[in-house]
């Protein structure tokens, strides 16, 4: 906490801190010369740059499924590293608000609208934060780093992941008790959820709807399988097929979350989570009437 | 077993592909998923409750992951969502609902409330490790603190 704040004030001029024991005595240096206040205007560009790099860290984490203490903390750090040592962040899953305290005190909020899944882009976004930290980068150039990785498209592409249902749905099979000849099938009714499921994402804007056609449409799947006689288990094909649509991210995230202490966004991850649960539940159940 | 083995690693990584974890940490994401599971694979094999054996599982993958972490300096979600994947009660659900569908209520409720208790578990065994890992990162710090 020292060595920041007597950098800000080297690389400032306004004022200097001292320390005495647990005290920080603030001394504001009298604006005497007539370019104080375009040195003022030119500090508030400089302090509005700061937290638009904090907040678009802090959206890329959140949109991409960090969980919030990192979000916070990853925020204060950047800020701080930046010379800003005294700064709040306030994080739920649909918004951020962030303020710097100090000589500039000013907040700004973010909404966050759109929530996905893409762990790289966190990855990224942490080890940007760490060249921050370790002072390697420019508030400009951070930026203009950050929107890059907020641009840049998932990190596999769609078939890939599709690829990877269909394996695991199968992998699941085998591991809940399922037999080999119900393999392939459980793979087959998996990857068409699953597929199904980011087609809808696309398409709708409800969540939870998309999640309820893929899971009826793996449960229709499998009924159909067992019903011409290449399938021998329903329970294990469809359990083992649904597993992709599990939201596991977001249950790992809300227990984190509750862990450390963030109950709003602890309770509202477990409520969306529920949510999603139900209506995998909702969509199983249906293609049960057509049994 | 080694079809378990290999099921569960293959598994937590194609999970790993559908969340984008890094390419490089894909590996290290089933090795998580595969230890976990096998954790409690052996355990209930063994006759002890799956809920214990939950928590057990879900606490060494949190430990396994929070090496991970530290080691290859990237958040700890990666790891820890492809090695708690395995143990979210699948089955247990979707029996429960299969219950609650022909108004069979009366076992649809039990099996509901064990699938609580096994998401009540695996929350348990992340913060086991969560409180080990601050206790070991304070002692560590009295003692280098002593040694200055």
């Amino acid at each position: 906490m020292e060595n920041i704040f007597i950098s800000f004030s080297r690389e400032l001029g306004y004022y200097e801190v001292d320390l005495a024991g647990n005290f920080v005595i603030l001394k504001m240096r009298v604006p005497h010369t007539e370019s104080d206040g375009e040195d003022k205007m030119d500090d508030q560009i400089q302090y509005n740059e700061i937290i638009d790099v904090c907040l678009l860290a802090g959206k890329i984490m959140l949109s991409n499924g960090a969980e919030t203490s990192r979000v916070e903390d990853t925020m204060v750090r950047i800020a701080a590293a930046f010379g800003c040592g005294d700064s709040h962040s306030f994080s739920t899953p649909t918004g951020i608000i962030f303020s710097l305290d100090g000589m500039h005190p000013a907040s700004k909020l973010i909404r966050v609208s759109h929530r996905s899944t893409d762990l790289h882009k966190v990855t990224l976004v942490n080890s940007i934060s760490r060249s921050i930290s370790s002072k390697e980068m420019t508030p400009a150039e951070a930026f203009s780093r950050l929107k890059q990785i907020e641009r840049a498209g998932m990190g596999y592409p769609l078939w890939g992941q599709i690829f990877a249902a269909f394996i695991a749905s199968g992998c699941f099979l085998i591991m809940f008790q399922g037999q080999w000849t119900d393999f392939i099938w459980s793979c087959i009714a998996g990857g068409m959820g699953f597929s199904c499921l980011l087609y809808l994402h696309r398409l709708l804007e409800v969540r939870f709807f998309a999640e309820f056609i893929a899971s009826l449409v793996v449960g229709l799947a499998a009924i159909f399988f067992v019903h011409i006689g290449v399938g021998s288990h329903l329970d294990t094909i469809i359990i083992g097929a649904v597993m992709p649509l599990v939201p596991g991210l977001l249950i790992t995230n809300a227990a984190r979350d509750l862990i450390a202490g963030h109950l709003v966004s602890g309770l509202s991850k477990g409520a969306d989570a529920g949510l999603t649960a139900l209506a995998i539940g909702a969509g199983i159940s249906a293609a049960f009437v057509f049994l | 077993m080694l079809a378990q083995l290999i099921t569960s690693f293959i598994a937590s990584a194609a999970f790993g592909i559908i969340f984008n974890v890094p390419k490089s940490s894909l590996f290290q994401c089933g090795l998580v998923g595969m230890i976990g599971w096998i954790v409690y694979y052996l355990l209930v094999e063994n006759d002890i409750n799956s809920i214990m054996a939950t928590m057990a599982s879900a606490f060494i993958v949190a430990v396994i992951s929070q090496y991970f972490a530290k080691r290859f300096k990237t958040p700890i979600t990666i790891f820890n969502v492809s090695g708690i994947i395995p143990l979210v009660p699948g089955g247990l659900s979707y029996n429960a609902m299969k219950h609650f569908v022909v108004n069979d209520f009366y076992v649809a409720v039990q099996m509901a409330a064990k699938v609580f208790m096994l998401a009540g578990a695996i929350a348990m065994g992340l913060i086991f490790a969560e409180v080990m890992n601050q206790l070991v990162l304070k002692y560590n710090r009295r003692k280098i603190r002593m040694r200055g």
